[in-house]
């Protein structure tokens, strides 16, 4: 055994002056970083083992703590940094893959925060919410090109639509790599606020089959928890084939993660690990997909939405035209920024494209085939905030999914080390001593507000452009100028400079 | 610039001349229609005089009418109205023509000089029909036939640029104040059973003629005063049909819709309403089940064709008139009536100073149309707009 060159990411600092020795940090540190030494009777802590997740911050009675980097500094190297040096002693000591958690945090070019909002003045006068009525709901599903009337009524029904309060959804987050009590919070919001929330892979957990009605039920490469008490719960079904975190790559549960409730959910052996394949293995090809679509559909007699999930790549608008064209009545579609329990550090850093290019051109390839209207475009990918869904939705989104932005209004601090399965906040572990710390109820309230203020906010911004319709946005990029950036990216945004 | 007479008077030459369409120009308006329900014909007096008291609402960049019934010597003909920057252009567009269209007659449609009307382009009128040939090699439906040709001289025939195709009716159009315009179009010598006039305040200075209202395709027009905040939603979704908005303006877009709804699609012209200034979902929540499914199910389909910010309306065709604001009202509109006369307009006085004594007068709420259709069938020109209401 050579020696570990580790050395730590943060600094505890303990402030002994308060410090009452109380041990609640102890108590609530799943990585033990916090220790009681019982002979001195104090409490002590250990930096190497600090992901920096303020858990202990947060609860702490008196004050007492705080967290910063770790001030170790190499010699100055612009090339050589800190991180890449010590991955490099890492593999040297393990000759393993870098895991990491929640989405690229690279500084790339966010390109929601080079796009700017219009606003009435004088040629047309401004809609104030308080006092007008502004409507966000939106219908996800095939839209037919006309409808037909006889006699005032209907001639044909229209293809099943899922209907939407505010253009927000839930994004798939599997029971196994979040708790039960996360999943529990986010379809109780979901319920409150007339949306819905996505099973990921993992399965329906019996306890949510009451709330079918807001779950989109994903069918995954290891179709895990897949049957047909699971299809015809859900209110869409969602062929996941890849995601923003990980493009092309599969997924792993540890087996340690799996236990008795996740294992009756994925239907797979306690203990085992969850193996999901990089592709569907009966999905080789796009005509492939469309049997799965119609399998699908078959499956449920033509009652669901069916959505296809992608991560968003480098040839994502022909892709997506290939989807619509394979039947699909949603195409949901993971930006590079995405989040996920667990995936490889080089893949979620360096694969995918940005998605609020990946939206604009699949946007325009489906309006210059004529093929945008039959199907709805869901988009995911670090939604941070209201605005950058009303900037998704001018660039011709009908909805977006939040995943991080939902966890972390339950709490996460985004420290990202979901894969250790030691989330102290209850989210991301199985572990019954940590998952009992998120209550299902008060989950519920802090995402449903989240999705309150953001409606308000939407609705303000939407009032201030003179619109009161979320429809008007949609693919209204008029409504959106860009700042900071070249003309070949305005050129793909398909937005002016601002100023123009 | 080039007078009427095809001899260039540099004089009159203008600021700006390109065509409009190089970008957005937000317009404020007045408009006014008129339709006598029997189908009996007024001279263009009335509609002058209407829109002439309204004459703040505009400022003198851009004025025009439109009028049904003013050709009954060739009401199965296509009376085409051009512009043309000069005789180069006309006679490579007339040649054009010859090829695809059999022309009764052309020339240019008679002007007198007023003042305050300066930089007129060619104005030149064809009564014309597809020839058949050109139908079966095109294996196209007659209307559909005459849009394609219409939108090509536009687009591709430099200089050249139709501003009306219908049958029986046509649009005059300028830029000058609408008073100004109807007597430079000589309009008090044309009687037509429907008018539709407008008056435009646009907040730039666009020089081109082909930029005013009316907005024509085949027989339907649309005066329009409004700017849409949903413009870029409308158009990139009409854009999915074919349409191509050169122009830029709301009006165009107001025209594709309507024909897209009600000319290719077939709908009733109380659906096609319904999208363009759709009820609110709580509105539709508290109506019978049979009424609300048909209601949410426009409101899905045609979720991008929802007209959204201020407008006021007037739509024209062969069979009738129909108004509309915003579902907000955000603009205003004002209707009367008086024996078989309907008035709509921007502003009551405008009514009254042609209708003194209205029997009634009512304004419209948001989205609540004002239709007026035609009491017998008359000699239709156009396979008329499946329209089926008559509210009055």
């Amino acid at each position: 055994m050579s020696l570990s060159m580790a050395t730590p990411a943060f600094l505890i600092e303990r402030n002994l002056d308060r410090c009452i020795h109380c041990q609640v940090c102890v108590r609530q540190c799943a990585n033990e970083a916090h220790g009681y030494d019982h002979e001195e009777q104090r409490v002590y802590s250990d930096d190497m083992r600090c992901v920096n997740c303020h858990r202990c911050v947060v609860l702490c009675p008196t004050r007492a703590l705080s967290v910063r980097q770790f001030p170790l500094e190499f010699r100055a190297n612009a090339n050589w940094t800190a991180e890449v040096i010590h991955n490099i002693y890492l593999q040297a000591a393990t000759g393993g893959i870098l895991l990491t958690g929640m989405g690229n945090d690279r500084p790339y070019p966010i390109y929601w925060d080079h796009m700017l909002i219009n606003a009435s003045q004088v040629t047309n006068p401004s809609i104030d919410p308080l006092r007008e009525p502004m409507e966000l709901k939106t219908f996800l599903g095939r839209k037919p090109e006309k409808i037909v009337i006889e006699n005032g009524r209907l001639k044909e029904a229209l293809p099943p639509q899922l209907e939407l309060e505010l253009p927000v959804m839930f994004s798939a987050m599997s029971f196994g790599s979040i708790s039960l009590n996360a999943m529990k919070s986010l379809a109780l919001a979901a319920e409150a606020e007339g949306t819905y929330y996505n099973t990921g892979e993992g399965g329906l957990h019996k306890d949510l089959y009451p709330l079918g009605h807001r779950t989109i039920v994903q069918v995954a490469s290891g179709r895990f928890g897949v049957h047909p008490d699971y299809l015809a719960a859900g209110a869409a079904i969602e062929i996941k084939i890849g995601q923003g975190a990980k493009p092309g790559i599969g997924g792993h549960l540890p087996g340690e993660k799996v236990g008795r409730e996740v294992s009756e959910t994925r239907m797979i052996p306690e203990g085992t690990d969850a193996l999901s394949p990089a592709p569907h293995h009966d999905i080789y090809s796009i005509e492939d997909l469309r049997q799965l679509i119609y399998s699908l559909k078959e499956a449920t007699n033509y009652s669901k939405p069916v959505s296809v999930k992608i991560a968003a790549v480098h040839n994502v608008a022909a892709i997506a035209s290939g989807i619509a064209r394979a039947g699909a009545d949603i195409i949901a579609i993971d930006g590079y920024r995405g989040g996920t329990g667990a995936t490889p550090l080089r893949t979620r850093d360096h694969v995918g494209i940005p998605i609020e290019f990946a939206l604009a051109a699949v946007d325009s390839r489906l309006r210059d085939e004529g093929i945008r209207n039959q199907v709805s475009l869901v988009v995911a990918g670090s939604i941070r905030h209201s605005a950058d869904i009303v900037k998704a939705v001018a660039l011709g989104a009908d909805a977006v999914y939040i995943g991080s932005a939902a966890l972390i209004a339950l709490g996460c601090h985004m420290c990202q080390k979901c894969y250790t399965g030691k989330c102290n906040w209850g989210i991301a572990t199985q572990d019954p001593n940590l998952t009992k710390r998120l209550n299902p109820e008060i989950g519920a309230k802090r995402a449903a507000n989240l999705l309150k203020a953001w409606k308000h906010e939407i609705k303000e911004m939407l009032g201030g452009m003179g619109i009161n319709a979320l429809e008007s946005l949609r693919g209204n990029r008029l409504m959106l100028r860009g700042i900071g950036l070249t003309d070949r990216e305005l050129n793909i945004l398909g937005i002016k400079a601002a100023g123009e | 610039m080039v007078g009427n007479d095809g001899w260039a008077r540099p004089w009159e030459l203008q600021g700006n001349h390109r065509r409009e369409g190089s970008k957005r120009i937000p317009s404020g308006c007045a408009i006014a229609g008129m339709i006598n329900r029997k189908g009996r014909t007024m001279s263009g007096v009335d509609a002058i005089q209407s829109i002439a008291l309204m004459h703040d609402r505009s400022n003198g960049l851009g004025g025009g009418f439109a009028a049904y019934g003013i050709y009954p010597e060739f009401p199965e003909h296509y009376a085409f109205h051009l512009f043309f920057d000069d005789h180069k252009a006309r006679e490579q567009t007339e040649s054009f023509l010859n090829q695809h269209f059999n022309i009764e007659l052309g020339g240019p449609i008679p002007t007198r000089k007023v003042v305050g009307i300066s930089g007129a382009p060619l104005i030149w009128r064809y009564f014309a029909k597809p020839k058949l040939e050109q139908l079966r090699v095109a294996e196209m439906k007659e209307d559909d036939f005459v849009v394609n040709m219409v939108m090509f001289i536009n687009e591709r025939l430099d200089g050249a640029y139709v501003f009306s195709s219908g049958k029986n009716m046509g649009a005059f159009k300028g830029v000058g104040y609408p008073e100004d315009i109807g007597e430079f179009y000589r309009l008090d010598e044309y009687r037509g059973y429907i008018w539709t006039a407008h008056g435009r305040f646009p907040t730039n200075t666009p020089g081109w003629w082909g930029g005013a209202h009316p907005f024509t395709l085949l027989d339907l027009s649309v005066v329009h005063n409004g700017e849409i905040s949903s413009y870029g939603a409308n158009r990139r979704f009409l854009e999915m049909f074919g349409y191509r908005c050169t122009l830029q303006t709301d009006t165009e877009v107001m025209t594709y819709i309507f024909d897209l709804l009600l000319r290719r699609q077939g709908l009733p012209l109380e659906t096609a309403v319904k999208a363009v200034a759709a009820p609110f979902w709580s509105t539709i929540a508290r109506m019978p089940q049979a009424q609300r499914e048909v209601l949410t199910a426009i409101r899905t389909v045609y979720s991008s064709l929802l007209v959204n910010g201020p407008f006021s309306i007037v739509l024209g065709s062969s069979q009738g008139i129909m108004a509309l604001n915003d579902r907000v009202k955000l603009r205003p509109l004002v209707a009367a009536t008086k024996g078989d006369l309907l008035y709509v307009a921007s502003e009551e006085s405008a009514i009254r100073e042609i209708c003194p004594k209205p029997e009634r007068v009512w304004s419209p709420r948001g989205g609540e149309p004002v239709i007026g259709m035609l009491e017998d069938a008359m000699p239709k020109a156009v396979p008329a707009p499946p329209v089926t209401v008559c509210h009055l």
